[in-house]
């Protein structure tokens, strides 16, 4: 009678549960989206430094579980790393204890973030910004030595 | 409370199904009692006594309707949430006390789930139970006798013939356990019968063996602190207790405010429990070894407190260490820990960090006598932890580790600790967070050795047959041109150029392998490319085991001083069959490897084969048990059809498929088996061999080099034991016969010991 049961304050692992996050170039409806992100065993990690190399993502992340495949993020244009890439597991259960327990904590003194991915698709590894690196690289205001200094529109006013 | 209305779900503009939702109101009520009974006890504006009062007289006017899930609810936070236990008796003894009849039931729902645990093999829950059970004396819902008459028939099954010792030691552990909670009560009541039950405990535990301790235990010293057997060590603090008259004052009891209420209800008796009796299928729990890291009375050097409440941090960490330290495994996942302990030092900046350093530096000087497999965690641990704060660490205090041998436990320590820092990080990073003393003990700068890079091999044989390999891996040669350009290529172990079937020719192998890594290095994803284009000439090269064994050879010719990159390779080409696990485990103990023999990564790489080849095994197994239900549910769908058109063949298919599988699993756990076989005799040998020297040099066994072997062989059988329980009846009559030395028997001994 009782052995199987549980509590839902139990069930609960926020850490685990998507985020507001949803691709926009996802071919498909968001119900496909987010049941795809729902079994996935590809995460995005994001806020990498350019310099983060491969094999150092290899040792954080394999602490979680066997790493299947890591596609660094390129910029679209310099094909260089632009700060983010995608971490595949073989099993879903590695993916999750990365999103409970990597996520939020440093790779290369910088803190990273990680996030449900729907799976890699060809063209997925470049960063979709106006200068070919990432979105958020293109707007900000900040200098970040990591991230190629200054954001791009700022960079521009620099250099009429 | 909406109702959405049926034409809602047109209005989908997705297009995707929705479930329609049916608000009832009954379920909407379920989740709120679930709610209310799991909130009580925790941070509230009003008093613990007032919430559970409250919470009392709401469940008392609910039981008309909701009893049975008022009871299941109850049962279940009684098993899940322990740290709540007196909350929740104290609510049930309010409970009986307005409804007796609950109450009765609640007693009788708790029995059946105790069984239902037991039977499952969920221990540590039941347990839980038991306890919870315990407190409800205390709650005046179970009568003290009949509470007694439980743990007689608990204590009863130490007499029990024939039965594994770890059965023994659940009941007794858990009516021990419960005693700080009752064991007042219990002894006001009935002394003759508990004195009795303590007795009968004593001469139980006097008379169990221990022979497993030795595995299980941390350290192998038992300075400064002991490591006591669990049960050892909880029956010295039950005597304490016993001694001081059960005054215990650590633990909450919400029901001493309602004891005007509580004495005035009627108690039940628990039914007469027999223990469920042992089954081939019953797994019980392992037994622990209990780790203690600070004294917080004696040593006037010991650890300087920061403040007066500091105690509690110091037992945080204990606790915290004490769980990653456990032998056979952690409870859970270890970057948990690491994790768990940053968010720590993130919540108390002023002084866990301090502490935390403390323990570290407290761990550091009993390197000594730590388990090699509790050092590969402190290992692990340190670094990745030191990745979160810029790895800043006051390293010369650990300087006197620079004038011991390299292979001592210090400076291995610190060895590993840099290398880890540095595949975290990058090669300069650790060169400039160390002092110039220590870079004897820096890692190597992690590049690729090729062998046929300079001008100035090119007296090596197949050298400019590297040089044209280059150039045509360059040129995006096939596989068939690569093949055409290493038909030129002698072979140094045959006389005649038998060049027909591809025989293993390790000139071959090291010539295309060696410059194929090279022309890769860049990244590991390079590397993985290039052996997934040239597949098919690393299959062929390998064919044979002696194949197999020098792919992996050159492999750690050209990458030796980069750890890193062996161990995704070598996974790689499991997972590519390019080579299988035997031939990596055979390659680990050969004669090439034993100047690596006790890094660390050589063991990564062991373990991360061996679970490859366990997990493999449970994955064919997986799909065998698939297709059988499958052909079942035809079967099934069959019967209930009554159709006459369908007929035997249909399943010829799927028992087809059936048959194929259990030859699969049948070949999958032979592999296995054989894995284990290899890596034991290969222990064996090379320990028999250090043993015979020793005795016949007339120096002690007992080296740096040995001490981290026999451990390794220790770890072997502790982070496998479920597989090897498998064959064991193989790997004692083959390998751990009485003939092997006394040294390497203790360790199957103390193994066996366990499960016995």
């Amino acid at each position: 009678m009782c052995s199987g049961g549980t509590l839902s304050i139990l069930r609960s692992d926020s850490y685990v549960d998507l985020s507001q996050y949803r691709d926009q170039h996802f071919r498909g409806t968001r119900y496909d989206q987010e049941r795809l992100l729902r079994k996935s065993c590809t995460l995005y990690v994001g806020n990498l430094s350019f310099y983060t190399t491969e094999e150092q993502i290899h040792e954080l992340f394999g602490k979680s579980g066997d790493i299947k495949k890591i596609i660094m993020g390129l910029d679209k244009v310099k094909k260089t790393a632009c700060g983010f890439c995608f971490v595949e597991y073989y099993a879903r259960g590695d993916a999750e204890n990365a999103m409970r327990y990597i996520n939020g904590t440093r790779l290369d003194d910088r803190i990273i973030r990680t996030d449900w991915d729907a799976g890699f698709k060809e063209g997925r590894q470049y960063g979709r910004g106006r200068s070919g690196g990432q979105v958020r690289d293109e707007y900000r205001q900040d200098y970040d030595a990591g991230r190629g200094g200054y954001g791009k529109t700022v960079q521009c006013h620099f250099q009429p | 409370m909406s109702r959405r209305r049926h034409s809602d779900d047109s209005d989908d503009s997705d297009g995707q199904p929705h479930k329609r939702r049916r608000t009832s109101e009954p379920s909407e009520i379920e989740e709120r009692l679930e709610s209310l009974i799991c909130r009580v006890g925790e941070k509230s504006n009003s008093s613990l006594e007032s919430n559970l009062e409250g919470l009392a007289g709401v469940l008392e006017a609910d039981l008309p309707n909701y009893k049975s899930k008022i009871l299941r609810i109850l049962c279940t936070v009684a098993r899940l949430l322990p740290e709540k236990l007196t909350v929740y008796t104290t609510l049930v003894g309010l409970l009986n006390a307005r409804n007796y009849n609950f109450g009765g039931e609640f007693v009788e729902a708790m029995i059946r789930q105790l069984k239902e645990c037991l039977k499952v093999n969920m221990y540590n829950e039941a347990v839980h139970l038991v306890r919870f059970l315990s407190d409800l004396v205390n709650c005046h819902v179970i009568a003290a006798p009949s509470m007694v008459a439980m743990f007689e028939n608990f204590v009863s099954v130490t007499q029990e013939e024939d039965v594994p010792q770890v059965r023994c030691d659940w009941y007794i552990f858990a009516f021990l356990s419960s005693l700080p909670w009752v064991g007042k009560e219990l002894y006001e009541k009935k002394d003759a019968e508990m004195d009795r039950l303590l007795s009968q405990t004593e001469s139980y535990l006097k008379r169990r063996q221990k022979i497993h301790v030795p595995m299980l235990q941390v350290w192998t010293a038992d300075k400064p602190h002991p490591q006591e057997e669990y049960l050892d060590c909880l029956w010295s603090q039950i005597q304490k207790l016993k001694k001081d008259r059960w005054q215990e004052r650590h633990i909450l009891r919400p029901y001493l405010a309602f004891d005007s209420i509580l004495c005035e209800a009627l108690q039940h008796n628990l039914p007469p429990f027999t223990p469920p009796p042992h089954t081939e299928d019953s797994v019980y729990p392992m037994p622990r070894v209990i780790f203690r890291m600070f004294d917080y009375t004696d040593d006037p050097e010991g650890p300087v407190m920061p403040g007066s409440h500091s105690v509690e941090r110091f037992v945080i960490e204990e606790v915290i260490f004490a769980e990653l330290f456990q032998l056979p495994s952690p409870p859970h996942i270890e970057v948990m820990y690491t994790t768990l302990l940053i968010e720590l030092c993130k919540l108390q900046p002023g002084s866990l960090p301090q502490v935390l350093a403390q323990a570290t530096e407290m761990l550091y000087m009993r390197l000594d006598t730590m388990n090699t497999t509790c050092v590969d965690r402190f290992i692990n641990w340190f670094s990745h932890h030191l990745s979160n704060f810029q790895f800043r660490w006051s390293w010369e205090d650990w300087s006197d580790c620079l004038t011991q041998d390299l292979e001592k436990p210090k400076p291995k320590f610190v060895r590993e600790v840099l290398e880890k820092c540095m595949r975290l990080s990058y090669h300069q990073r650790i060169i400039d967070i160390v002092p110039a003393s220590f870079s004897v003990l820096s890692p190597a700068n992690p590049v690729c050795i090729y062998k046929y890079g300079d001008e100035s091999n090119r007296s090596l044989p197949g050298y400019t047959v590297a040089l044209c390999l280059t150039i045509a891996i360059k040129n995006k040669a096939s596989n068939d041109e690569i093949f055409s350009i290493l038909k030129d290529v002698p072979n140094p172990n045959q006389d005649d150029d038998d060049d027909e079937g591809f025989t293993f020719n390790p000139l071959k192998i090291e010539v295309f392998v060696q410059t194929l890594l090279h022309l890769a290095a860049k990244s590991f994803s390079h590397s993985f490319s290039a052996l997934a284009k040239f597949h098919e000439v690393f299959k062929t090269l390998a064919e044979s085991d002696e194949g197999k064994l020098h792919v992996l050879r050159v492999v750690y010719e050209v990458w030796k001083n980069h750890p890193q990159m062996i161990a995704v390779l070598v996974d790689k080409m499991i997972r590519t069959q390019i080579v299988d696990c035997a031939a990596v485990a055979n390659w680990i103990f050969s004669s090439e490897l034993a100047h690596d023999f006790t890094r660390f990564y050589i063991w990564e790489i062991l373990h991360s084969t061996i679970r490859k080849m366990n997990k493999h095994v449970l994955k064919i197994h997986k799909e065998l048990e698939d297709t059988k239900a499958r052909l079942a549910r035809q079967h099934k769908r069959r019967d209930s059809d009554d159709d006459d058109r369908s007929s035997d063949r249909e399943d010829g298919p799927l028992e087809e498929q059936i048959e194929r599988l259990q030859e699969k699993v049948e070949s999958a756990q032979s592999e296995q088996k054989n894995l284990f076989l290899v890596i034991f005799q290969r222990f064996i040998m090379l320990l028999t061999e250090h043993l015979v020297r020793c005795e016949t040099g007339g120096i002690d066994v007992f080296t740096p080099w040995y001490k981290s072997c026999i451990e390794r062989l220790q770890q072997i059988f502790l982070q496998h034991h479920q597989i090897i329980q498998q064959y064991m009846v193989t790997f004692e009559n083959l390998l751990f016969t009485a003939e092997l030395d006394h040294h390497i028997l203790a360790v199957f001994q103390q193994f066996c010991a366990l499960q016995a």
